[in-house]
């Protein structure tokens, strides 16, 4: 028997990545984030953030304990997925209104479809198109050093001026992980050198966002406003922590790049020519539609695969 | 007489058209923003369901099996017309709540669905019964998502307001085309939790017509659905 090949089935090299190791990392890239939206926002924001992030770790766990399955949080996807809904709330939301968010995140979008991997879209932008939809007043009230304000992009819209700055550290009104770009581009350059993310996506997001504007934005070739629109409102957010989520974006390299291209293309239209100045999430959650046929028309040829019909 | 009573329980429970044939879709998701709508939805269906019934039960001899989808259509359309008027005349503001969705019950699936399965091969009694239960299965299941979709929506049951504004934010998203989804989505799964407890007492419920199982012979539409399977 000695001299038989033992052979074992593939694969045959194995990859330390877990799905928990990833989302750990994931977790760590928006600490810069969450801290700056508590520095930001004070202790409602991190009130909420925790809120969130313990509703949708229950949630998980209630509903798997209620259906007999195995229990699934210790992978981490529930707090990742907790903390970027709490990232993409205003801090004077109620409560509870975050509970019920957390709930249909975890309960609706993600384990309805079968738990992590099976569910279509995000789990966090669906909870968070879901308050939208539902408190529109509460969703839309952004509060900062205790007066009203309206988000860098809203003004823009109005037609006054931005201080661009501002928007790159952070101090302005809106939600409370997507004020500060600084921060998240710190998270997203940890990702990014731990190999987590794939810069295919956010970059052609980004870049077709810019053209975007330049092209339809009605300011010419004018960098600021250009700067601004980037720096303004959840797109710095959505293109590195939400549009690149594993389960809802496409696999195939070039799928990559055209998910890419079609965020950019439904955010520019949604800012531009919709009836609010903010459409990131709705882009994101639209294009996780798309990524079945988007795999569909870029699966790469393999080797030594002859095109039909030549 | 206990064969009426029988249809009558098979309408409301065994075979409730909204939850357990999934027939008339199309005004149970877009009626059923408040209780009322759906309650009147479900009367007006009713009304035209029994005379349907009646008048086509009552034909079923005269009417040449070739032509009976047009002759069918006629006398639900004359129905719905009377109807229709009627609703106008005296419950204008419920007439203009439900719109288009009024003359729309010429083409709903469980008017002619019973025709053709049930009124066109029975007698004329079990028939109105039928039409009876089926109606009232109706009604309930509407009434049912419009409760729940006002009270979520706007904190009220039938434009009462039982939930105070004070402290309860309405859930607008509810009386909004996707809670229309979501509400039938659950009270579907609570159906189909009924269903397996129906079933481990051997008291089995009708499994889904249609469409749903793809078995186009036992379905009552199978004469003019256009989505049918070859044969």
């Amino acid at each position: 028997m000695s001299d038989l090949f033992h052979v074992s089935s593939s694969p045959h090299v194995r990859s330390k990545d877990t799905s928990s190791r990833i989302m750990l990392y994931v977790a760590l890239a928006l600490l810069p984030t969450t801290a700056f939206g508590i520095y930001n926002f004070g202790y409602r924001a991190l009130i909420l953030i925790l809120v969130t992030v313990a509703t949708c770790v229950l949630s998980e766990w209630v509903f798997e304990k209620i259906i007999h399955k195995k229990s699934t949080i210790n992978d981490f996807s529930a707090v990742v997925t907790g903390l970027l809904l709490a990232l993409n709330l205003p801090a004077t939301l109620p409560w509870w209104e975050a509970v019920i968010g957390g709930v249909f995140a975890i309960v609706i979008v993600k384990m309805m479809f079968g738990g992590l991997g099976q569910n279509f879209i995000n789990p966090a932008l669906g909870a968070r198109c879901f308050l939208l939809i539902a408190f529109a007043a509460d969703m839309t009230n952004f509060v900062i050093d205790e007066y009203t304000g309206a988000t860098p992009l809203a003004a823009m819209r109005n037609g006054e001026a931005v201080n661009t700055m501002n928007m790159l550290i952070g101090k302005t009104a809106g939600t409370i992980g997507e004020t500060s770009v600084i921060a998240i581009l710190i998270g997203a350059i940890f990702l990014i050198l731990m190999g987590v993310i794939d810069l295919r996506i956010p970059g052609s997001y980004l870049v077709t966002f810019v053209i975007f504007i330049l092209l339809f934005g009605g300011h010419g070739l004018d960098w600021n406003y250009v700067t601004a629109q980037l720096c303004g409102g959840g797109i710095m957010l959505g293109a590195f922590f939400m549009a690149t989520d594993y389960v809802t974006s496409p696999i195939t390299p070039n799928g990559k790049l055209l998910f890419g291209v079609c965020l950019g293309v439904l955010t520019g239209v949604f800012r531009m020519f919709g009836a609010n100045a903010e459409g990131v999430s709705f882009a994101i959650i639209l294009s996780n539609l798309l990524v079945p046929m988007i795999e569909k028309i870029t699966i790469p040829r393999a080797f030594g695969q002859v095109k039909e019909g030549k | 007489m206990n064969k009426n009573i029988e249809r009558l329980y098979n309408g409301i429970i065994k075979e409730n058209p909204s939850f357990v044939l999934m027939l008339g879709m199309c005004p149970t998701l877009a009626v059923t923003t408040a209780a009322m709508n759906g309650l009147g939805m479900g009367l007006s269906t009713t009304v035209v369901l029994v005379c349907s019934n009646l008048l086509i039960s009552l034909f079923r001899k005269v009417i040449p099996d070739g032509v009976r989808m047009p002759a069918f259509i006629v006398i639900v359309a004359s129905l719905v017309t009377m109807v229709e008027f009627i609703m106008k005349a005296y419950t204008p503001a419920l007439a203009t709540q439900l719109g288009v969705y009024i003359p729309l019950i010429v083409v709903n699936c469980i008017i002619l669905g019973r025709a053709e399965s049930y009124a066109s091969k029975n007698p004329v009694v079990p028939s109105i019964f039928d039409g009876i239960g089926m109606g009232l299965g109706f009604t309930f299941g509407l009434t049912c998502i419009g409760i729940i979709r006002e009270i979520l929506g706007a904190g009220q049951i039938f434009g009462v307001q039982i939930l105070s504004l004070e402290w309860f934010t309405p859930i607008t998203i509810f009386v909004m085309a996707p809670g229309a989804f979501l509400v039938l989505a659950f009270l579907v799964a609570v159906m189909n939790i009924v269903r397996e407890k129906m079933e481990a007492k051997g008291k089995p419920l009708a499994a889904p017509s249609g469409c749903l199982t793809g078995d186009c012979a036992s379905c009552g539409q199978s004469a003019m659905c256009t989505g049918k399977k070859s044969e």
